[in-house]
């Protein structure tokens, strides 16, 4: 799994977001189109693509994309083992 | 997992409060918010029940009308099951006023239980287990909730998704061939994901109860209202009920092509269509009566099966998978077969 293609469906999943804005050190939880619903798609969306379940307190922790791109990764490499 | 054998369903009733309102008016989001709320959950419509009309009142309308339809004998009803989170009183039990209601004989065993969203189905379960062993001929199971009674209208993170419906199902014993296949689980640990602060014995009612106070943007509401944790009760279910599913078709030896419909309680669009593609299942397998009906919580099942499956289960022989989840948190499947029972056309009151 990749960060560039983590960034894409990311983008994709947010509401009004023009693609290209997300980098990896985006703070999310800054962006104005985050909310709590968001939150959910986004749980729904690596659910799907990764097979791992976010929590509450993964998003609480994180604070860049790509901080969440490495809970992604380390849950799944978990999964994996 | 378990089997009951020689219980079937043979009739079926909803009814929903006349008032319908939109979640396009939503005074308390943005239009940005609502469209994307609405786009998310699915939930346009919802039915709200005026001041004074209960589940009680709504599941006795739609008894009423499915036992005169049915022409059902009410002293071969020997169990009566109010199943509901939104009871009429704390105390006394309002089964039992129901029974007296409804014209039921003093001999029928009348109880309540306490449960949301996973309620029909172990609803199912209780009424099935209590006529193999009481010998009663026939049982009632009433289940309902007005939720919008409990949810605080300033609340966005509730409000919107909630709307109320009572439903009646009859249930009576036949032949042994008829089986309902069960697979029921709890887990206390996430007693507080959908939880009401006060006004149990826990943590009494007091002046204080009532006092709102601000969360967030959008969401007011005192501790008399409900709460729900979105994301552990989204997890739960992404974790529990596709897994549950598929346990129990295992159990009873098919697969989900073997199964008509499955109907899953209505919790909202993104979750269901996302237990949906764990199962792997055709959207046309899966109905859904979220857009007009909302989460009508323990009411969610039969008012899909009313509203989006009557014609075929007045008609035809079929098999379904029906599974509820939420409070608790509380889950269960069920599986089993329905043969040209009775089902009423969706009742307004």
């Amino acid at each position: 799994m990749q960060l560039e293609d983590f960034i894409k469906i990311f983008e994709a999943e947010l509401a009004d977001i023009a693609p290209g804005t997300i980098k990896p050190d985006t703070v999310f939880k800054l962006l104005d189109a985050w909310n709590s619903m968001q939150a959910l798609i986004l749980i729904a969306m690596i659910d799907s693509e990764y097979g791992v379940t976010l929590t509450a307190e993964n998003l609480h922790d994180c604070l860049t994309v790509s901080d969440l791109f490495s809970v992604v990764q380390s849950k799944k490499a978990v999964l994996n083992s | 997992m378990f089997t009951v054998s020689g219980i079937k369903l043979s009739g079926l009733a909803v009814s929903v409060p006349k008032q319908k309102v939109s979640n396009h008016d939503y005074p308390f989001a943005t239009v940005k918010e609502k469209e994307l709320f609405i786009k998310t959950t699915g939930i346009e419509n919802r039915r709200i029940a005026p001041e004074g009309l209960t589940a009680s009142d709504l599941c006795f309308e739609a008894a009423e009308k499915l036992l005169h339809e049915m022409n059902c004998d009410k002293s071969e009803i020997g169990v009566l099951l109010f199943i509901t989170q939104t009871p009429d009183w704390i105390i006394p039990p309002t089964a039992i006023r129901l029974q007296h209601r409804l014209g039921l004989p003093k001999t029928c065993i009348a109880l309540d239980i306490n449960l949301g969203c996973s309620g029909y189905v172990y609803g199912l379960s209780v009424m099935s287990s209590l006529l193999k062993t009481t010998g009663a001929k026939r049982g009632l199971l009433l289940v309902g909730d007005v939720s919008s009674s409990v949810v605080s209208e300033k609340d966005k993170s509730t409000s919107p998704i909630f709307s109320d419906a009572g439903s009646a199902t009859v249930l009576e014993v036949c032949g042994d061939e008829n089986k309902i296949h069960f697979s029921l689980h709890n887990d206390g640990e996430g007693y507080n994901a959908i939880i009401i602060p006060d006004g149990g014995m826990k943590s009494k009612f007091t002046p204080a109860s009532v006092e709102f106070q601000k969360i967030s943007d959008g969401i007011e509401r005192n501790k008399t209202h409900l709460i729900m944790n979105g994301v552990d009760v989204f997890n739960f279910s992404l974790r529990e009920v596709a897994t549950d599913a598929k346990q129990l078709l295992t159990f009873c030896g098919k697969e989900t092509k073997d199964v008509d419909y499955i109907v899953f309680h209505q919790a909202n669009l993104l979750m269901n269509e996302a237990i949906r593609k764990k199962l792997a299942l055709d959207p046309e397998k899966v109905p859904y009566s979220l857009k007009d009906f909302g989460n009508t919580s323990s009411a969610s099942i039969p008012t899909t099966l009313v509203t989006q499956l009557r014609y075929r289960l007045t008609n035809e022989k079929l098999s379904l998978l029906l599974s509820g989840f939420g409070v608790g948190l509380s889950w269960g499947t069920a599986i089993l077969e329905t043969d040209k029972m009775t089902c009423l056309p969706l009742i307004e009151i």
